[in-house]
């Protein structure tokens, strides 16, 4: 069988075609998409790609960013407006693959630590489909698994306060290593008391997912030893981490209030 | 920085070299760094054609039927290669130098014993087409039962993996299901040692995961040879492994390599030149077989796992007086190496050490696993890896500096090896020394002034001192070696014993010397692990 | 239906006519005959087949080939200037950064792309500069060594 590459100017078109074509799956930067072709994964017939400058947009203003869908991690990571997600792009990865890894990729890989990120920012995602345009909380998004059916438009999200996002990532071999998990937490303070806090996991289950009890087990409580006690003894609720070839469901359950405790009382790392 | 210890054996060293010592670069350096360097699939052909296979993914079942008639239909596929075209679809590895029976088919005929093994070949015009084609082969299996580990592959009842050798374990020399190596007496010394160590080792198979994955390409050349590109390790081992498969002769095959993208020991299987170079056969085409990643790992054949029981019997001075061992070296679902790499472990036994007393039983068994072989060190780097970590227990267990503890026990000039060897050109209490003296560990002055060429059996026997070779096992009375060295003297230390000790019986004195080994005769008979008993 | 891709490889203009989906390193390798770049898992995670797009190092092998249509591609074949080789493959040769030599090639390309852009690396940025390909020779010690000669200008032959 031989691949059809459809590419279209305008992202509207591409999401016509998405969900038009016959095993149509849409390429931004190709790290997902080539590997299943390359292995002849016989679900992929139609590679629709778009060349829509719209894309690769990323527009900050005072509260509000809006990354296109193929804006990529390096890409990030030469945006000095977008200093508070260098340490997350920076560890996606390695630099070649930085240059083909986009926002809206990253939506899709069970480890997405791009997507963990946004989690915690709250963001939205603009997807295109049969159904035209809409906006979705990316935990829906994300929980929903529309995989292949929509384009991922562009994510948006308020912009954090200074220093309230925090990323760690979890890894065996620095400094590229696949995350054995990974936490992002947004935590803003009022008075020194966190208020809607947001903690979201990659590696705990399937998918990256948001930590509600340990959100919920830290409100209004400062950030100390005492105060995030109770947020660490329902750190895992609600995750159902796998067994596989980077680390055990044991391990990540075992290590998991750990570094949400560092990360907690600390900063990032990775 | 290279320095060389021209000090260390002076007398011994003619020093006109004038390569050796210095750094040169390497030949093909050049080549590597400008990207001409030719692996295999550097080479271009116009009509190459790409092999593709089935494999199992099952660890053990029986093949039911294999449907591939929409197979041979599908775009761009040139031929089905099936077991009944393999001309000679049984063979282990080392059938070249007479060692070991036919045990492994090329393509799986009626069952399949590892999860990845081989059943059909797809032949296409691009890699793309044979996979898609792959896809369209339907197989119907009936799963058998399947064991995964060494020692429940032994175990009555287990399921038994290989037909060639029901029972699980390699055969040496037509009855022996071990390998055997047997010194002094074991038992009697453990009841005279001080301190008795017992653990159990465990080895996890290794991939060598080279970044060129195993590959060849088969090319019909214009007189009726084939040429075979080949990532082997082995040029020659594998063209007549490749001939032998084809039922060709081996003068009608050309080996072209030497540039191998990363073997340690993974390219040794010859894991695809017979089955590229049938397809050229039948074909006509060049044609390509190469492992993609997955197949890499999944079927690239690893270091194979060991399971490694070392039970030593040790003195409160240091002398290490009993070493008893029982290996398991997991072949997985076929012999290739693995038959070979026990007698490289048994020849190591019991490590670099002078030890009166040494027994092992060492046991090449077939378990459902991908087939294991070499990779640095094959048949030793595991066992060594058990042993090293004994000695580091041991010399805690007495109180004893570890490396002091090793040099104690290193093998000596002259000293009686436990495969009846004399111990010659020994070295390790000289590495130690300089070992001690880079990373500034320290030494007692008695460590310092130690030599392997002192101390040894041999001295002592020219300086005529009585030394103990002990002869084949009895029962009864201790017969531990007379202290071969000067005994380090720790009669202050105390040392947590591992199991308690009854009293030490009084010793008898100890038997005349062995006679020397007799030189080598030409003619005469002599035993060989691997070829058993013939004329030279 | 093969599409034609026109690229502009080490600086000559180059074409050829691919399959749908032809991941580029295939397209390099089979199609426009430069066997410099190698693959080593065709999956995205070796870094083995690292080129350079536009002076950004990138995985050939998951590049869709039709995506690099007028862009300019460097491989390792393009790196010396007639018989002088550039300052890293002398680097390399001299500090023993090879043994097999597969992963050389991506090693270099991702090499240049870091001295491109930073001609005055410190270690830890070669190390991360690097951290995408695979060595299973050398322990990466000589090459991060080599790296860091070349930057600094001195490919003097070491004792």
């Amino acid at each position: 069988m031989t691949i059809t590459v459809k590419t279209f100017a305008r992202l509207a078109d591409a999401a016509a075609a998405l969900a038009s074509e016959r095993g149509a799956r849409f390429m931004a930067g190709g790290t997902l998409v080539m590997r299943a072709v390359n292995e002849a994964d016989p679900a992929i017939e139609t590679i629709v790609r778009s060349t829509d400058p719209s894309f690769l947009n990323v527009a900050v203003s005072s509260g509000r960013v809006e990354l296109g869908g193929g804006v990529t991690m390096a890409a990030i990571l030469a945006e000095r407006e977008l200093a508070f997600l260098h340490p997350v792009a920076r560890v996606v990865g390695s630099p070649a693959l930085r240059e083909a890894a986009t926002v809206g990729g990253n939506l899709f890989a069970t480890r997405g630590d791009f997507a963990t990120a946004l989690l915690a920012l709250d963001a939205t995602v603009m997807l295109a489909g049969g159904f035209g345009q809409r906006e979705l909380q990316l935990d829906e998004f994300i929980s929903r698994r529309e995989h292949g059916a929509s384009l991922v438009l562009a994510v948006a999200f308020k912009r954090p306060p200074a220093e309230a996002l925090r990323f760690a990532k979890v890894t065996r071999v620095h400094p590229k290593g696949m995350s054995v998990l990974s936490i992002a937490a947004q935590l803003p303070l009022a008075s020194g008391r966190v208020t809607g806090a947001r903690i979201a996991y990659a590696g705990m289950a399937p998918t990256p997912l948001r930590a509600k009890a340990a959100e919920r087990a830290l409100e209004g409580r400062a950030l100390d030893a005492a105060g995030i006690a109770p947020a660490l003894a329902v750190a895992a609720d609600g995750t159902s981490p796998a067994d596989d070839a980077i680390a055990s469901a044991w391990w990540r359950r075992e290590i998991l209030p750990i570094h949400l405790r560092r990360l907690l009382l600390g900063a990032n790392y990775a | 920085m290279l320095e060389l210890r021209k000090d260390i054996f002076a007398d011994e060293r003619d020093d006109n070299l004038k390569e050796v010592g210095q750094p040169t670069q390497r030949q093909d350096i050049l080549g590597h760094v400008t990207g001409t360097s030719a692996f295999y699939d550097d080479h271009r052909f116009s009509n190459l054609l790409h092999l593709k296979i089935l494999r199992s993914p099952h660890a053990h079942a029986r093949i039911r039927s294999i449907d591939d008639a929409a197979a041979v239909r599908a775009p761009g596929v040139k031929r089905v290669i099936r077991a009944a075209d393999v001309p000679v679809n049984l063979n282990t590895l080392l059938s070249l130098i007479q060692f070991g029976k036919d045990d492994e088919p090329s393509l799986a005929t009626d069952v399949v014993r590892y999860r990845g093994e081989p059943i059909l070949g797809i032949v296409a015009t691009s890699e793309r087409a044979a996979r898609e084609a792959l896809a369209l082969v339907r197989v119907s299996y009936d799963p058998l039962p399947a064991v995964f580990d060494v020692e429940e592959a032994l175990k009555p009842g287990a399921p038994s993996v290989n037909p060639t050798y029901p029972k699980n374990t390699f055969e040496y020399h037509g009855k022996y299901d071990h390998q055997k190596l047997r010194f002094g007496d074991v038992e009697a010394a453990f009841t005279q040692a001080d301190v008795v160590l017992e653990d159990r080792y465990q080895m996890s198979p290794i991939e060598h995961a080279p970044t060129e994955t195993n590959g060849s390409i088969a090319v019909p050349d214009t007189n009726g040879r084939f040429v075979v590109y080949t990532s082997t390790q082995g040029l020659f081992f594998s063209l007549d492994t490749a001939a032998k498969i084809n039922a060709m002769p081996s003068n009608q095959l050309h080996f072209i390599g030497g540039t191998v993208g990363g073997g340690f020991g993974g390219k040794v299987d010859t894991l695809t030149e017979p089955l590229a170079i049938l397809a050229a056969r039948l074909t006509g085409a060049p044609v390509r077989y190469r492992l993609s990643r997955h197949e890499e790992m999944q079927f690239g054949s690893p270091r194979g796992a060991e399971r490694i029981y070392v039970k030593d019997g040790v003195m409160k001075d240091g002398r290490i007086i009993a070493r008893k061992v029982r290996a398991y070296f997991d072949s997985g679902a076929y012999t290739r190496l693995s038959s070979y790499a026990v007698v490289k472990c048994v020849a190591h036994i019991p490590g670099p050490y002078t030890i009166p007393n040494v027994y092992a039983d060492v046991f090449c068994v077939f378990t459902n696993r991908t087939p294991a072989t070499a990779m640095r060190g094959f048949g030793v780097t595991a066992l060594d890896f058990a042993l090293e970590c004994q000695m580091d227990k041991l010399a805690v267990a007495i109180g004893m500096d570890p490396l002091e503890f090793r040099m104690l026990n290193a093998y000596r000039d002259g000293d009686m090896k436990a495969h009846r060897r004399e111990a010659k050109n020994c070295a390790l209490i000289e590495c130690a020394q300089v070992a001690a003296e880079k990373a500034n560990w320290p030494l007692r002055d008695e460590f310092r002034r130690m030599s392997s060429r002192t101390g040894g059996a041999k001295a002592h026997a020219d300086a005529g001192a009585v030394r103990t070779v002990a002869p084949t096992p009895t029962a009864a009375a201790a017969r531990t070696a007379a202290p071969q060295r000067v005994p380090y003297d720790r009669s202050s230390a105390t040392a947590p014993a591992h199991t308690a000790q009854p009293p030490t019986p009084p010793r008898s004195p100890p038997p005349p010397p062995a006679p020397p080994p007799a030189g080598s005769t030409h003619g005469a008979p002599r035993f060989s692990s691997v070829f058993g008993t013939r004329r030279r | 239906m093969k599409t034609p891709i026109q690229i502009r490889l080490n600086g000559e203009d180059v074409a050829a006519f691919a399959d749908g989906g032809a991941n580029l390193l295939d397209v390099l390798r089979e199609s426009i005959g430069d066997l410099s770049v190698k693959g080593g898992c065709w999956q995205g995670t070796c870094g083995t087949c690292t080129v350079l797009i536009d002076g950004a190092p990138r995985l050939s092998c998951v590049t869709l080939a039709e995506s690099c249509a007028g862009k300019s591609i460097e491989t390792v074949a393009g790196l010396r200037r007639g018989p002088d080789l550039h300052p890293l493959q002398n680097a390399f040769m001299e500090r023993f950064a090879a043994q097999c030599g597969y992963c050389t090639p991506g090693m270099l390309m991702a090499a240049k792309a870091l001295l491109d852009r930073n001609p005055n690396p410190t270690r830890e940025n070669v190390v991360e500069a690097i951290a995408g390909n695979i060595c299973r020779c050398t322990g990466y010690e000589p090459i991060i060594e080599a790296v860091l000669d070349a930057a600094r200008g001195d490919s003097r032959r070491r004792a």
